[in-house]
């Protein structure tokens, strides 16, 4: 990329590091809590979590966080990191639920009573989230919002704060790993999922065929290519798990019609 | 004789959208993995690509990924039900693979110009007319294949 940017400062770096440090202590306060309340909490949710919050803290911040300022495919590797692979695993932890079991009963109930709130119901439907995430991707790619942010370490906050916390809200709302109040339908959020994972291709290949200002056409191309496969595997995942839990909420309790449809061949 | 009927019906049709949902993915799945990474033949861009064409790529990569997970859970559900009819789910994915490759050749290859289906060949034509066979001939097995299953509903309803 051309030299007239800015180096990132650190004090960017460490208030973007201090939210995922935050929820790291308090995770690790509520898994021991909830562990001397004698309740039991997967050791997978542990690892997925601590994994998703490391995903998140190297790409704000350290080496690959500077590396990404200046080199649209690491860039890429960022955003891939921090707003669709580090958010899936983060929700795969559970986070909210270990946090409930950690409380005490009128703890509980007040945080139950935020969760239910109108706002938080309009943030967790699928077609708003979705909206925020891959809308607020086509602002920043077709816009000069991508030139400026480089120049300005209060934008480069700003965005990466939204990537993250538009990504995290995206897959919290596809995927009910939490005890989620405003919940919809699995067709609902299966078109909205297809429809988002069609803009993010989209917008992949208007890159790759349109650089964003400043960013050199090698680069570009393969910074598309890498959100185009990038963007399919992750979706694959949440893909899986949407329909893995369509397969158990449905369990039929008998077979329809004595399990005769077909007759052989 | 209604109580009966109906959730025959519904399976029937239920393994019917199984088999083009799968179909569709399949095809997708295949000139992916087969024309783009393997043989290298497909571009993932090409300058004269239209902006349709990204439109209805980006569609139909979305729908085809989610098409492949989903319908081989619903072939997963109709088995757990004992309800999965083979022929008909064959038929089917034959009619989505067909019918996908034959939109893919026609309209994605020729009309929108997403890419071509080899390059730098001379011979551009006989390629799209054997892909466009290939795709006819695989749709029309899956409509003949239907076709016998659906004489056997009837047969079975009278």
């Amino acid at each position: 990329m051309q030299n007239h940017y800015h180096y990132l400062p650190v004090f960017a770096e460490w208030v973007l590091a201090f939210p995922f440090l935050a929820a790291l202590i308090v995770y690790t306060g509520a898994l021991f809590i909830s562990r001397r309340k004698g309740r039991k909490w997967p050791v997978f949710r542990t690892f997925l979590w601590l994994t998703g919050i490391v995903l998140c803290l190297i790409s704000v911040a350290g080496p690959l966080a500077r590396l990404a300022h200046a080199d649209f495919r690491i860039h890429m590797v960022g955003h891939l990191s921090l707003g669709m692979l580090g958010p899936l695993l983060l929700t795969l932890g559970a986070p909210v639920k270990l946090l409930l079991r950690s409380l005490s009963v009128h703890q509980a109930k007040r945080l139950t009573r935020i969760l239910r709130s109108w706002l938080l119901g309009f943030l967790s439907n699928p077609a708003v989230t979705a909206t925020l995430n891959i809308g607020g991707l086509w602002v920043l790619y077709t816009t000069d919002l991508f030139t400026i942010m480089h120049e300005s370490p209060l934008l480069h906050i700003f965005v990466h704060l939204h990537i993250f916390l538009a990504g995290y809200l995206f897959t919290v709302s596809l995927i009910y790993v939490e005890p989620i109040p405003h919940r919809t339908s699995y067709l609902y959020r299966s078109t909205i999922l297809v429809l988002a994972l069609a803009a993010h291709g989209i917008l992949s290949k208007h890159i790759y065929a349109w650089p964003p200002e400043g960013v050199p056409k090698v680069e570009a191309e393969v910074g598309g290519m890498l959100m185009y496969y990038g963007g399919d595997a992750v979706d694959l995942i949440m893909i899986i798990i949407l329909c893995c839990h369509w397969y158990h909420d449905t369990k039929p309790r008998e077979t329809v019609n004595g399990g005769v449809l077909a007759p052989e061949t | 004789m209604d109580k009966v009927d109906n959730p025959q019906k519904k399976y029937e049709s239920r393994n019917l959208w199984a088999g083009i949902l799968f179909g569709i993915g399949f095809a997708a799945f295949l000139d992916e993995f087969i024309f783009h990474q393997l043989l290298g033949w497909h571009h993932f861009y090409d300058r004269s690509t239209t902006r349709i064409g990204i439109l209805s790529d980006g569609l139909f990569h979305a729908f085809s990924w989610f098409a492949t997970v989903g319908s081989l859970f619903m072939v997963a559900d109709l088995r757990r039900r004992d309800t999965w009819w083979p022929k008909r789910w064959i038929g089917a994915a034959l009619v989505g693979l067909g019918g996908f490759n034959l939109y893919d050749g026609i309209v994605q290859h020729k009309i929108m110009r997403i890419h071509q289906v080899r390059y730098n060949t001379g011979n551009l034509l006989m390629y799209d007319m054997l892909w466009n066979m290939i795709a006819v001939i695989i749709l029309t097995i899956g409509i003949v294949v239907m076709l016998q299953t659906r004489k056997r509903m009837k047969e079975r309803v009278s």
